[in-house]
């Protein structure tokens, strides 16, 4: 009699239990990533694939560690953007590690090129830095350290497709002007401190006219070896 | 042979003692550090005294004032650049009284009107806990402030305005765990220092303590703490309460702005009972009557087109997370509805949340925050008005409507 009772008011507390529990799902934000960094979806797009404002980068595909580095620059001011600072600033590490995944792991196709604004010359010379540099003004080869897909290497090297001219110049100026700073040794900031505003045009301008690559995915570590050091890639 | 074994056993137990009485001593330093760490996570101490990506407590972070800016002093046990040879009645004498050791004055930027409430066991347990900490070589900067705010001979008027030295006094007439709340509250807390207003000469009279006031500089306004219609708790749940303070949400609404640092450095460290005497001491300075719901500068006509276009954008915008009828999915996405921190007279929050977003901070008891997105660059000056004017009055919310202007205004107010 009494094992039945307790058994009852057992299997009770566990419908009590349950409903409760229904209920407050019923009435959460979704359990998901997706929902989390929707603070980050108005600059980003839904799935990190960018929006029509052209200096806000794509997201989606880049290589973890490069997305985590850049969190870690915003929130510790090493990267200056205000409104990114200021939505970081008191977010944790395994957190920001998981928003990092989450973009990476997400695959919305690349955008269709726009057709450029600069001539054909400027367009050459742009390809010619990119693809070979320019060993007299000791400028390497983009191709050199983000593939000769221009896909980015894993974990740290990010790929340069799918992003408008008006974003990589920006970012090009900002590590000339020291607005963006990445570990020591910073290398793009060597790189960027060769280019000249023309250069800066041009490799910008030529970038964003590369149609999307059969697999845009970022190479695996160690596929090739880099002409020297950077810290966001350590060897 | 049994001789031996008994002087052997002898020396162990003997041996063992010494070693007890030792442990004993270690614990007892080692409680006193771990104490003093835990009271200088209650006084914020890192959030100026750590810079950015910085070395702990080295110093060095910028701090913007209305007469110039600050930068934080050094104060790990380096003895060449940090308080290293200071004693602890050298400590003291400066959270108590606001002088160095050499009796020169500190610039009220440091809480020592907050902090002269610290008693003196509890001071020596923060010095305890600084003397335990890495040492740091870094020289302070000096200040960079404007004619004539450089001359330290100011802050004499500025103490004799506004500066009581006094160790906290319990009110006997309260329970023990209320004085306990309003010694944190007062004291290391220094929750006086952003929410009560401060006047042209950068001083809080004592009348008007704990009565809300716009951050000078941060362009974000700490409600009072004294008022039901701004951050007052009166009528909000002893649990609610802790839950805002120890995780960053809660079922009324969450931290944001200046707030969420005070819960990412200091609040989410505190025990429950420290943090339940300070909601109870919290919820006890509510004032019993508000102030009448304030009026709109607004004309009529203009303010119900305002908000008939704000329908459209929350509907759009907002609704998905915050519901139709403000009621939220609290605690991650807050409720408008009966949310103090969108009716008060002050609609800069409100403005700011719609303008730039932002994350609750990530906490033990929250650790993936939900984030709000900003719209700064996806609605108009007079759409954002339209938006914020119609939270502060749907749902039975008493707020004002607000304009264009004051929105476009914040655009400019400063992130970090």
């Amino acid at each position: 009699m009494f094992a039945r009772d307790a058994a009852l008011a057992a299997l009770l507390v566990c419908f009590a239990s349950f409903d409760g529990a229904a209920a407050q799902t019923a009435n959460q934000p979704p359990d998901t990533m997706a929902a989390r960094v929707e603070a980050c979806t108005p600059c980003h797009g839904n799935k990190g694939e960018g929006t029509s404002d052209v200096y806000f980068p794509r997201l989606a595909g880049k290589p973890a560690g490069y997305l985590y580095n850049q969190l870690l620059a915003f929130r510790g001011g090493r990267r200056k953007y205000p409104p990114m600072n200021y939505l970081l600033e008191f977010l944790p590490d395994p957190y920001l590690e998981a928003m990092a995944e989450y973009f990476a792991s997400e695959h919305p196709p690349l955008p269709q090129p726009a057709p450029s604004e600069v001539s054909k010359d400027v367009l050459a010379q742009g390809e010619l830095l990119a693809t070979s540099g320019d060993a007299n003004r000791s400028i390497p080869a983009c191709v050199s350290c983000h593939g000769p897909g221009l896909t980015g290497m894993q974990p740290g090297i990010p790929g340069l497709l799918g992003l408008r001219a008006a974003y990589v110049s920006a970012q090009l100026g900002a590590w000339r002007y020291g607005t963006r700073t990445a570990k020591s040794p910073d290398c793009m900031q060597l790189v960027a401190g060769h280019l000249t505003e023309a250069d800066v045009t041009a490799v910008a301008a030529w970038l964003a006219t590369r149609p999307a690559p059969a697999n845009p995915a970022p190479v695996p570590k160690g596929t090739y070896a880099l002409p020297f050091g950077c810290g966001s890639q350590p060897n | 042979m049994g001789l031996k074994l008994s002087i052997a056993l002898l020396a162990l137990v003997a041996f063992t003692t010494a070693a007890r009485a030792q442990e004993k001593t270690g614990d007892k330093t080692s409680d006193i550090v771990a104490r003093g760490e835990y009271l200088a996570r209650a006084g914020d101490c890192t959030a100026c005294h750590t810079a950015a990506e910085g070395r702990l407590f080295a110093g060095a972070r910028p701090m913007p004032t209305p007469f110039g800016t600050i930068y934080t002093s050094n104060i790990t046990p380096d003895p060449e650049t940090g308080i290293g040879k200071w004693s602890a009645d050298d400590f003291y004498r400066t959270m108590h009284n606001g002088r160095f050791p050499d009796g020169g004055l500190i610039y009220p930027a440091m809480p020592f009107a907050s902090y002269t409430k610290v008693t003196r066991a509890d001071s020596d347990a923060i010095f305890a806990y600084l003397r335990s900490i890495p040492p740091v070589n870094q020289k302070n900067k000096p200040h960079e402030l404007r004619f004539p705010y450089d001359n330290r001979q100011l802050i004499l008027g500025w103490r004799t305005l506004f500066f009581s030295e006094g160790e906290f006094k319990p009110d006997p007439g309260k329970s023990a765990e209320w004085n306990r709340g309003a010694y944190l509250v007062e004291g290391l807390g220094h929750c006086g220092m952003c929410h009560s207003p401060i006047n042209a000469l950068g001083g809080t009279s004592q009348s008007d303590a704990f009565k809300g006031g716009l951050i000078p500089m941060q362009n974000w306004y700490a409600p009072s703490l004294t008022s039901n219609r701004e951050a007052g708790l009166g009528d909000w749940s002893i649990k609610d309460i802790t839950d805002l303070l120890q995780t960053g949400v809660s079922a009324r609404g969450v931290v944001y702005g200046p707030m969420a640092e005070v819960v990412h450095n200091s609040l989410q460290y505190l025990d429950d009972a420290d943090t339940k005497a300070m909601a109870l001491y919290l919820k006890g300075i509510a004032e019993a009557s508000s102030p009448p719901p304030a009026s709109s500068a607004l004309p009529n006509t203009e303010s119900s087109l305002l908000i008939s276009l704000g329908k459209t954008v929350y509907d759009k915008n907002c609704a998905s997370c915050h519901g139709t009828q403000g009621e939220g999915k609290p605690p991650h996405w807050p409720p408008l509805a009966n949310n103090q921190s969108i009716e008060m007279q002050s609609a800069v929050n409100p403005i700011r949340m719609v303008l730039n977003g932002g994350y609750p901070p990530g906490t033990k008891g929250n650790p993936m925050p939900y984030g709000m997105p900003p719209f700064a660059g996806l609605l108009s000056d007079n759409e954002v008005a339209a938006v914020v004017s119609y939270i502060r009055t749907a749902w039975g919310n008493r707020g004002t409507p607000v304009s264009a202007r004051e929105a476009n205004e914040l655009r400019s107010a400063p992130l970090n």
